[in-house]
This record gives C-alpha cells, sequence and structure tokens, in this order.
C-alpha cells in the first residue's frame, strides 16, 4: 500500500485486500453502462444525480466494494461530480473502499444485542477466521481474513433487536447467534466454497 | 387593552409590505421575507455567523447564528387576538433558540440576542468548533479577521473541558495554483463549496468523510484552478483557505485598506487596496452589488506586484544627445527641457498616445495638452480581453468610456499614426501611460528608434521609455486620485493608498505643469490644484457628469452614460431575486 502524501490524495489511494480475489476486477462493460442507465432513467431530467447512492449499491453489489476508479464513472453516468460521489463514498460506513471477503459478516454492535452477549461475537468471528481484533478500528471497521473468504465488521442496529444478538452474513440475517452458531455458519459456507 | 391605537401597527406595516419585528426590546419594521439575520445586522444589532453568506444559499450548517424567537401565543378556535396598548400582541418565546439564516421575519416576531439562551447556545457552539481546532492562530495568516477568533472572544467561554486528542487531518495541502487547504482549521460551513457551485459553475469542492473526520477535499486529480479560486480564500470565515500569494507575508492588523477599483478590465471591479507604508500587500474584492457582487478574477488580484518592482521610474530622465544613455534629471530641469523640445516640433509632424488606462482627470489634462501643442493626430491604445462570462467584460482598459467622452477616441487612429511613423510623416511622439512596443499598440522598437523625438510618460522602465528623449515618471493606480468610468457607463473613484514612489508625480500634473509651462493660459487648467477640482471643472463641461462632485460619486460610483453593457454575474445575481 503506497502511503498517501496527503489526505485529499488518500480519498483515493486504493486500500488492498485479499477479497479481491474472489470478486471480478471493476470494468466498465456495456452490461454495467446498461444497469446503471435504467437507474439513471428513474429519475426526472435534472435530477440525474440522485442516482448516485443507487450505482454505487450497484457497483459495491458486483465488484464487492467502490474502488477509486469507479467514482468518477459514478459521477460521468449521474452528469454529478468525482468529488460528490467520493463525499457520499467516504460518508456512509456500509459503503466499503476496500473489498471485504466472499462472505461479509455485519454483528450488530446495537444496545440491545450487545446485551444479549453479542459484544463477544465479533473477537470470536475475528479468531475463527483470522483476523487481529486490534486491528478493527473507527477508520478501518472491517478485518479480511488472509484467504479473503470471510470479512467481518461491527455495524449499527440491523433493525431485529428482539431476537438478538444478530448477524448478517451477505444477505441473510441470522438471530439469536451463539459461538456454536457461527461455528456452523462458517462451516457450511467453507464447504460451499 | 382598552385603549387602542386606531391603526395598528400590523395593519401600517401590512400596508408596505413590511412586518413588525422586536428586536433586543425595541420594534423595526422589516420587508416580508428578509432573513432574521439581515434584519438583526440592518439596524446594528450583531448576529454572528459563519456559514451564512448574503450571495450564497444558506446552509445553516454552523448553528452560530442561534437567537431567542417568539410569536404571539396561538389563539384557541373563535379567539379574537387581543393587543396591548402599544397596538402589538405580547410575544411568549420559545424555549429553543432557532438559527437566524434560515429563517424569515413575521409579524409580530420577537427576537432576542441578549438573552442567557443565546448566550449559552453561542458559547456552546463555540466548544464544539473548538473541540477539535488546531488554536494555531500565532502562525495562521487569518489571526485579526478570523471569525472563530473574534466570537471565540466576544461569545465563548474562555476556557474548555475537551481534553481528548484532537482528531488530524491534512495541513497546507495545496488544492489549487493559488490556494492552499487546512482541513483542522476548518470550521465546514461549506462557503467554498457552495461558492465554486453557485457562482463559478465548477464542483470541484466537496465535504469528505462523516462526523469528526468531516473535511473539505476536491478530488485527487482535480485542482481548485477557476480564475476565482481565491475568492473562497475571502469568503473563508477561518485560517482553512488560504491565499499561497499572501501567506505569511504581513499580519492583517499592520495593513491598512484602501477602497478604490480595479484597472485590469472595464468591469472596474470595487477592491480594498491593503498597504503598509509604502509597499502593496495584497488586493481584495469590495462589494458592490451594481458591479462585482463580492468577488473578482484572480488575475485582476495579483496585478499588484508592478507597483512596488524594481522596474519603477523614480526620477525624470532625459538624453540631452542623440546616442547617449539616459541620465536622472530634475523636474524642473526635465520640464523646461521639454517644453524647449516641443516648441521645436511642428504641430503637423506630432502625434500623442494616450491611454485608456488613464484616470478622466487625466485624460481632461491630456486634451489642454494636446490643445496648447496644436495636436490633432490623438488617439489611445485599445485592448480587449477574452470576455468570461463572469465578472471580465472584453474591454482590457478601465476607461475607455471615459476617452470616449473626454478625447472623443477609442483607437480607431492607432493605426495611422502608426502608419504616419513608419512613412516619416510623423517625426515626433508622444507617448503618455502606454508602452507602444506592447502588442495592442503594436509598434516596434525601430520604429521608435526612428522617430527624431519621443517624450515618453510611463510608471515603469519599459521599451518604450528606453527609447524616449525624456522620461517623466507618473504613478500607478495606487498612488493616485481620480474617477473613471467602467463599460457599464458607471463612474468610480480611484483612491491613493500610497504616496508617489520617488520622485514620481500625479499623471494629471504632469500635464497640467508641461501645458503650463508651455504658455497655457486656461485658467480651468492651470488653475486647477487637485483631482477633484479637475473633476468639478469636467461636471461642469460634459452633459454626462453634470452635478457630479468628488463626494457624490462615494465609493460606490453612480451610473452616468447608458452603454447598453451589463456585467453577466450582475445579471445573473439580479435575476436570482
Amino acid at each position: 500500500m503506497s502511503e498517501p502524501t496527503n489526505a485529499i490524495d488518500a480519498i483515493t489511494t486504493p486500500i488492498p485486500s485479499p477479497g479481491e480475489q474472489h470478486f471480478p476486477k471493476f470494468e466498465v462493460t456495456p452490461k454495467l453502462v446498461k444497469e446503471a442507465q435504467e437507474l439513471v432513467d428513474q429519475y426526472p431530467e435534472g435530477k440525474e444525480q440522485s442516482a448516485v447512492l443507487p450505482i454505487i449499491h450497484l457497483v459495491q453489489e458486483r465488484f464487492g466494494y467502490v474502488c477509486p476508479e469507479a467514482m468518477p464513472w459514478i459521477a460521468e453516468m449521474c452528469k454529478s461530480t468525482p468529488i460528490h460521489v467520493a463525499g457520499i463514498v467516504t460518508f456512509y460506513p456500509g459503503i466499503h473502499r476496500s473489498c471485504p471477503g466472499k462472505y461479509h459478516f455485519r454483528v450488530c454492535r446495537g444496545i440491545a444485542c450487545a446485551l444479549s452477549d453479542g459484544e463477544a461475537l465479533v473477537p470470536y468471528i475475528c479468531e475463527k477466521i483470522g483476523v487481529d481484533p486490534a486491528a478493527l478500528t473507527d477508520e478501518e471497521p472491517m478485518g479480511v481474513s488472509p484467504d479473503g473468504l470471510f470479512s467481518v465488521e461491527a455495524v449499527e442496529c440491523l433493525a431485529n433487536c428482539g431476537f438478538g444478538p444478530n448477524m448478517l452474513v451477505n444477505d441473510t440475517l441470522y438471530s439469536q447467534v451463539t459461538p456454536k452458531i457461527v461455528d456452523k455458519v462458517i462451516a457450511d459456507l467453507k464447504k460451499q466454497k | 387593552m382598552s385603549t387602542q391605537p386606531a391603526i395598528l401597527p400590523k395593519d401600517a406595516a401590512a400596508a408596505e409590505g413590511k412586518v413588525n419585528v422586536q428586536i433586543n426590546g425595541k420594534w423595526y419594521r422589516f420587508p416580508k421575507g428578509m432573513r432574521i439575520a439581515d434584519a438583526c445586522n440592518s439596524v446594528g444589532v450583531h448576529v454572528p455567523c459563519f456559514c451564512y453568506h448574503p450571495k450564497l444559499s444558506v446552509a445553516g450548517s454552523c448553528r452560530m447564528c442561534l437567537v431567542e424567537q417568539g410569536m404571539p401565543p396561538r389563539l384557541a378556535p373563535g379567539a379574537t387576538p387581543t393587543y396591548n396598548e402599544d397596538g402589538y400582541q405580547s410575544i411568549s418565546w420559545m424555549p429553543r433558540a432557532v438559527i437566524a439564516c434560515a429563517n424569515t421575519v413575521a409579524e409580530n416576531m420577537g427576537i432576542r440576542t441578549d438573552g442567557k439562551l443565546c448566550a449559552e447556545a453561542r458559547r456552546g457552539v463555540l466548544e464544539f468548533l473548538l473541540s477539535n481546532h488546531p488554536l494555531d492562530c500565532p502562525i495562521c495568516d487569518q489571526a485579526g479577521e478570523c471569525k472563530l477568533q473574534e466570537y471565540t472572544a466576544d461569545y465563548g467561554s474562555g476556557t474548555h473541558r475537551f481534553t481528548e486528542a484532537k482528531t488530524k487531518k491534512g495541513k497546507n495541502i495545496s488544492i489549487g495554483p493559488r490556494v492552499n487547504l487546512d482541513q483542522e482549521r476548518c470550521v465546514l460551513c461549506r462557503r467554498c463549496v457552495r461558492f465554486m457551485k453557485e457562482i463559478v459553475g465548477e464542483e470541484v469542492l466537496g465535504v469528505v468523510g462523516r462526523g469528526t473526520h468531516n473535511a473539505i477535499a476536491c478530488y485527487p486529480g482535480k485542482a481548485l484552478d477557476s480564475n476565482y479560486s481565491m475568492n473562497v480564500v475571502d469568503i473563508c470565515p477561518v485560517g482553512a483557505m488560504t491565499s499561497k500569494d499572501f501567506r505569511f507575508k504581513m499580519r492583517v492588523w499592520f495593513l491598512k485598506s484602501t477602497p478604490t477599483i480595479d484597472v485590469t478590465n472595464g468591469t472596474g471591479t470595487n477592491i480594498n487596496l491593503w498597504t503598509r507604508e509604502q509597499q502593496v500587500y495584497r488586493i481584495t474584492p469590495r462589494q458592490n452589488d451594481e458591479v462585482n457582487s463580492c468577488w473578482m478574477p484572480d488575475d485582476a488580484r495579483l496585478a499588484y506586484k508592478y507597483i512596488n518592482a524594481p522596474e519603477r521610474l523614480l526620477t525624470p530622465l532625459v538624453r540631452t544627445d542623440a546616442g547617449a544613455p539616459q541620465r536622472p534629471s530634475t523636474w524642473d530641469a526635465a520640464i523646461g527641457l521639454v517644453v524647449e523640445q516641443l516648441h521645436k516640433c511642428a504641430p503637423s509632424e506630432l502625434a500623442m498616445i494616450a491611454s485608456a488606462r488613464m484616470t478622466n482627470e487625466e485624460l481632461y489634462m491630456v486634451r489642454a495638452l494636446a490643445k496648447q501643442l496644436g495636436i490633432t493626430k490623438l488617439d489611445i491604445v485599445p485592448r480587449s480581453c477574452e470576455p468570461d462570462n463572469m465578472l471580465k467584460s472584453a474591454d482590457a482598459n478601465p476607461n475607455s468610456v471615459g476617452a470616449k467622452l473626454v478625447l472623443g477616441k477609442s483607437g480607431s487612429g492607432l493605426a495611422t499614426i502608426r502608419r504616419g511613423v513608419r512613412n516619416g510623416s510623423i517625426r515626433f511622439l508622444i507617448a503618455l501611460g502606454e508602452d507602444l512596443t506592447a502588442p495592442e499598440a503594436g509598434f516596434t522598437k525601430d520604429d521608435l528608434a526612428g522617430l527624431d523625438y519621443l517624450l515618453c510618460v510611463s510608471h515603469s522602465a519599459n521599451d518604450t521609455t528606453r527609447a524616449a528623449d525624456v522620461v517623466l515618471p507618473g504613478v500607478t493606480f495606487a498612488e493616485k486620485y481620480g474617477t473613471m468610468i467602467n463599460v457599464t457607463g458607471r463612474i468610480q473613484r480611484l483612491n491613493k493608498a500610497i504616496e508617489p514612489l520617488g520622485e514620481a508625480r500625479a499623471d494629471w500634473g504632469i500635464y497640467r505643469s508641461i501645458s503650463e509651462a508651455l504658455g497655457c493660459d486656461c485658467v480651468t487648467v492651470i488653475a486647477c490644484p487637485s483631482p477633484m477640482m479637475v473633476l468639478e471643472q469636467m461636471a461642469e463641461e460634459f452633459e454626462p457628469m453634470k452635478g457630479l462632485s468628488w463626494g457624490s460619486i462615494g465609493n460606490e460610483g453612480k451610473a452616468i452614460i447608458d452603454t447598453g453593457v451589463s456585467i453577466p454575474l450582475i445579471e445573473r445575481e439580479q435575476a436570482k431575486k
């Protein structure tokens, strides 16, 4: 990782991650342009900028994260500016600027989940997938396993407080999660791969 | 409640399209739709603001302008309002403060800025803003004109409770050729972001990150390189945006600011010239809603370096023998020599080139001098530039309209003079305030070398002065009083910020002295003691200037001629209203 020379260059400095091997590299294909254009067309003329967020989601779904090269392209699609897109990408923690693992664990750290022993889940998952829990900070909240298969991130409420602790693996929600369930989910996913 | 005025104040105000507002206990009338902040400031009640700028959209993000607000109580169904003896309803104050920039005045509204609630709110906002501020005022260029510094002194608590580590952000980042950014000093008012988006139309600045990591940035690889970029330095309330040109040059409290106008373009942008002793340090725009709003182009802002440059001419220079080097002289000797030489020049072979960079007063004196010499071949150097659809007009001369009015010339005769010089029909030339070897004038060094006699008045050395037989040192716009008429036909004042350097003299005085020495007996010319008096003479003579005086022009200028030209940026701003 080349050290950014200043706080502004850091916006587009790539953050390498082992997860990249499991996702296609960002590339502007006619298919991607068509899908993005469909999103832009949802909004009235002159309001194309509103499509920035949906396209960011599209890019993240397809390529795992929003890489620096994607931001000017998104801006171009939405008749916006790269700095506007960069502002949105850096604002939301749910939008990744480095690639997560193939299976991304979002563990709730909301108060209800924490009260039902959810606090211990992140360190436990870290240990299982080989990530140093101390490396997870406010600035870098996501840890990716060395094989790029798994990643873990503490997130805010998953809107299922009655059944905590909650954990979202890619798009599947697990409730009342115990270390045992985590073991099983990881073992199953390893088999699947 | 029994003795109500015959006409309630609310009805009287409504008849004028206004509303009654009580500010700190006193009742005022404001137009409907006026912002509370503007209303307060207009009656001398100061409302501190970071993010609010009258020329930009309202962000309401800094919360500095929180004021206590109240309205008459809402009526129960069927109830009629009751009025006090003074005709107003009683105000019930809201428990929370409102921001003065995003809210407008309403009938019978009450505003309090001197209460406990307001003081608390301001102190709280400042404490938050200072929690991550580097407090590096001793090395910050903005110190002395920093809103954060001023408001902290006025409304801050004096101590702070924040003991945690401050968030580190980018410092001293070059975000453009003329502007540096310090993200830690920033209060995130987003004035710069809004300026670039709304006024310039180039969205190069934005806010990245979240929470305490929020910072102004431009996208890597893009730069804040617009010709209006330095305006963000002016509107930045703190030292986050600093001018590379002015960085670390001078503490602002040592500088004296003089209201004058820009002379690089026909728009006549209103400026403040910041000087200390005889040195000019910077130029900033001065608000004039009819000319330049609050802005100015960067190239005009940086066009001050020649004032204190080593090229300045500080004494008269004379060449007594052909081919000999020029040597310094005294004014009396130089003018004596000029008169002697001019007497020898046949008027038919003598031409004069004046300048539309001169003030009206100078042009008036030039006209008198030309008349005294019997010159018929007289013109100015036209100068044009690429208009930018903002503030720069296509006319790069600051006083073309004045030259047209006073001399009746607009540069069309310049080519004839040039031809005359080349074919030998013009052997004597007087160049006033113009470098004839500049591309706009189109003379070559050979043309000038071929002349029998060249008299030159200039503030700086150039190829024309080097070729001249006599050079008289004039002054730059920073050293003189005068008036100019901009492209829209507005007469505006130039004010003297520094004394003429060396032995240089104000140009109008030089022309008067020569005319006088040549035997001019016109009282209105030779008896004029100052440019202000010249202006009064002109006011009698020229129809559009009728009734004008130095005082009546004022710092804002006065529209006197309808030229049909408008300034695009001002047009857009007025259309928005």
